[in-house]
């Protein structure tokens, strides 16, 4: 019952066309198996800015195309279905939209165009939204020392400068900082998705001035903006995530016999395949209520934000442990790609906070 | 100024104009008008707003103007809804004769049935029932048993139906009956219309474990149908049953359901168990699970929208009403069971002769016939895994 626009269509036809090609899950088995530390394809992703992925939350006059969050949903939905890796969420849509929000169009037009990659980095403790930020600049002659730790901070390795959130004498402040800069120390991982992390410590960065690019409410405002967008278009990708496991995990019903019959006719896994169908539904409508709540600036975006996060993840978790057990032994196996999926939808849960963070806020906003 | 704000200013004027004040408050079941031809109107507002809505034919405002409805286009029928509820109007009129019956007629009905019926549906004049489950054919509905014997002028209808809401206040019954007792199942079934004053029909309500009593089982001993008050043709009975049912599902998930309008979870829950020191739910277990509940509401409630906006754009829902239904209802549920936990001992107090004592403990009752009427969540789901999945 997807309503999309003519546009929204060639959008995601275009997008699945593409991807079906150049980054099926195949292509991130591979990258895997390279152990590339970077965990995605430059070339790839430069082909993708050329198409103007990079550049759907940037607006013409910096380079982009200014196509808008439901756009960027649904190419991050079809890169859902394929695990594609690339920096899209951190650099194209989180990074992307705190820039602009920022005013600062040459960083933003850097990330438009492939030029640069640029992470961001949301979190300092265990879980998102877990806690206060403490990373501090603290003012200097015309700059700032910043110190502090930033943790997991998705797609930092590679990344020409990473956006991040300090604490100064006036409020919060966003902070345009390059990785590879003196006392910046970067602890490079990989996750369970393939992908790859670093946890940031920063003990006396100088920073001139013009690295702050956004304080006080400005700050809050471009966090917010950026983080919004970011678990919208997240929740998108696992809605793309839920929909292709669960898609192979019915087509392999069908196939796969047992007793003389397909499994197919067994009740017992036709009722729970029907379940999370429906709950795939309910997704779909909630990620594609919040992404247009943000096009169109409404007061219930952050709401709708959350909760299509919060849902995304849920049947997510469902989907992907539901596939695993329906396939038995061979979905245990690594040859079979349904475990990729498993590993994608567990990292994208944590990404932008999990379903009991955003139900913590919904309850907060509630007044309970 | 658009046709459709035209449109809208005069029916602002209007409503303004014409609905009473005491009909744009909140309603309770109890405040409901059915209509039919024993109706007592509760009060003159009731009376008068019903034959002003009717006059105008705005109690099916998408029905065509020949059979007494308002002949509204989807987008003037979202105008008055909304102006409607910009006053608080109540709905003027609610009966399974504009949710059930009217749409299976203008879809398969003869056009002289049409000119007949449609017109005392729109005003309120003959109530009716809806006759579908017996005792032996609940989710086989296919299964039905009731006989319609062909006596060359009459079907001659013999057998007993459960689960008939309001048959013992209903003027007129739509009832599935087999008239081909030799043709496989779900092509022996026809579709007819009687008066349920008929000789040889009785009615006799069942009491349900919250204490109301919507529900019937109703009796036929060799009831007379004359032969034109079937819809459609002999045999084809199923797929009006079918259509209708898929309509029913759309209307028992939908936010006009009695979903949304009972009380907040967080609302009970605030009243029931208060709030720590820092502003939350004093239960933090409690608290946990209404968050998880929050977040499928809210999603669903954006579901229904698309469903919505989804018909307003000429497409059918079709079997996604299987969809909603068991969202819906299964979310419903939920919400009693979360508000009888976080109402305590104080949600145990219940004097079962007078239901309405306890509204929490009666909605709880009440809600777990959600998903086992208009067709079980297990029948849902064979549904979908049927149609959609193509699993079996």
């Amino acid at each position: 019952m997807q309503l999309l626009t003519e546009e929204q269509t060639m959008v995601r036809d275009m997008a699945a066309g593409f991807l079906e090609e150049k980054a099926p899950v195949s292509a991130l088995r591979a990258l895997r198996d390279e152990g590339a530390a970077l965990g995605y394809d430059k070339g790839l992703m430069g082909e993708m800015a050329g198409m103007g992925w990079f550049g759907m939350l940037v607006g013409e006059e910096a380079g982009g195309v200014d196509m808008g969050a439901m756009a960027a949903g649904l190419v991050a939905e079809e890169m859902g279905r394929r695990l594609t890796a690339s920096p899209f969420l951190s650099s194209g849509v989180l990074s992307a939209a705190a820039l602009c929000a920022a005013g600062e169009g040459d960083w933003a037009a850097k990330i438009a165009s492939g030029e640069a990659v640029v992470a961001f980095a949301a979190d300092e403790h265990g879980k998102h939204e877990a806690g206060p930020i403490t990373t501090r600049a603290e003012a200097s002659g015309n700059g700032f020392v910043l110190s502090g730790a930033k943790r997991f901070v998705s797609d930092a390795v590679g990344a020409d400068r990473v956006i991040v959130p300090a604490m100064t004498e006036e409020g919060l402040g966003l902070f345009l900082v390059d990785p590879s800069q003196d006392g910046v120390t970067t602890r490079a991982f990989a996750t369970v998705d393939s992908r790859n992390a670093a946890d940031l410590m920063f003990e006396g960065v100088q920073l001139d001035g013009a690295a702050r690019i956004a304080s006080g409410e400005g700050a809050e405002a471009a966090m917010a903006s950026a983080l919004r967008t970011g678990r919208a278009v997240a929740a998108a990708e696992l809605c793309g995530v839920a929909k292709e496991a669960s898609e192979r995990t019915v087509a392999y019903l069908k196939e796969r016999k047992q007793f003389g019959i397909t499994i197919a006719s067994f009740q017992a896994l036709q009722h729970r395949a029907a379940d999370l169908y429906t709950r795939i539904q309910t997704t779909e409508a909630a990620v594609a209520a919040a992404l247009t709540a943000i096009d169109e600036g409404s007061d219930e975006a952050e709401t709708l934000s959350r909760v299509a996060k919060a849902k995304a993840n849920k049947t997510a978790s469902l989907a992907v442990r539901e596939a695993v057990q329906m396939h038995g032994g061979i979905g245990m196996t690594d040859a079979l790609d349904i475990g990729l999926f498993m590993k994608k939808a567990r990292a994208s849960i944590e990404y932008l906070g999990d379903s009991a963070c955003h139900a913590d806020w919904l309850l907060r906003e509630a007044g309970i | 100024m658009s046709d459709l704000q035209e449109f809208r200013a005069s029916t602002r004027a209007w409503l303004e104009e014409n609905c009473p004040q005491e009909m744009r408050q909140p309603m309770s079941e109890a405040d409901v008008c059915w209509g039919g031809r024993n109706w007592v109107f509760q009060s003159d507002a009731q009376r008068i707003w019903l034959e002003r809505m009717a006059a105008r034919g705005w109690t099916v405002p998408t029905w065509p103007e020949a059979y007494g409805g308002g002949g509204l286009s989807g987008d003037e029928d979202r105008v008055l809804r909304e102006e409607m509820r910009r006053i608080n109007a109540r709905p003027p009129l609610q009966s399974f004769g504009i949710w059930m019956l009217g749409p299976a007629l203008l879809q398969f009905g003869s056009e002289e049935q049409k000119r007949h019926y449609l017109p005392q549906i729109a005003r309120g004049e003959i109530r009716w029932c809806q006759g579908y489950s017996e005792p032996g054919a609940g989710s086989d509905l296919a299964g039905v048993q009731t006989k319609g014997v062909d006596t060359g002028a009459y079907f001659e209808v013999t057998g007993q139906k459960i689960w008939t809401s309001y048959a013992d206040k209903a003027d007129w019954i739509f009832c599935l009956v087999r008239t081909e007792p030799d043709a496989p199942k779900h092509k022996g079934i026809s579709f007819l219309l009687f008066d349920m004053e008929s000789e040889g029909v009785s009615t006799k309500p069942i009491k349900l474990i919250s204490g109301a009593s919507p529900f019937c089982e109703t009796f036929f001993d060799g009831v007379k149908v004359p032969k034109e008050q079937i819809v459609g043709e002999r045999g084809k009975g199923w797929t009006i049953a079918k259509y209708l049912l898929t309509h029913e599902r759309e209307m028992i998930g939908s936010t006009d359901s009695a979903l949304f309008r009972s009380e907040s979870v967080v609302d009970a829950a605030r009243a029931a168990v208060g709030l720590d020191g820092e502003g939350r739910l004093a239960d933090p277990l409690l608290r946990a699970k209404i968050g998880e509940f929050l977040v499928d509401e809210m999603a669903f409630k954006v579901e229904l929208e698309r469903a919505k906006a989804w018909s307003r754009a000429g497409n059918q829902i079709g079997v996604e009403s299987a969809t909603l239904k068991y969202t819906g209802t299964e979310l419903n549920k939920l919400r009693q069971e979360i508000n009888m936990e976080s109402g305590g001992f104080d949600a145990l107090e219940w004097d079962f002769a007078d239901a309405e004592s306890n509204e929490k403990a009666s909605l709880w009752l009440r809600s777990k016939a959600n998903s086992i009427e208009g067709g079980t969540s297990e029948v849902m789901l064979s549904i979908l895994s049927k149609a959609v999945l193509e699993l079996g």
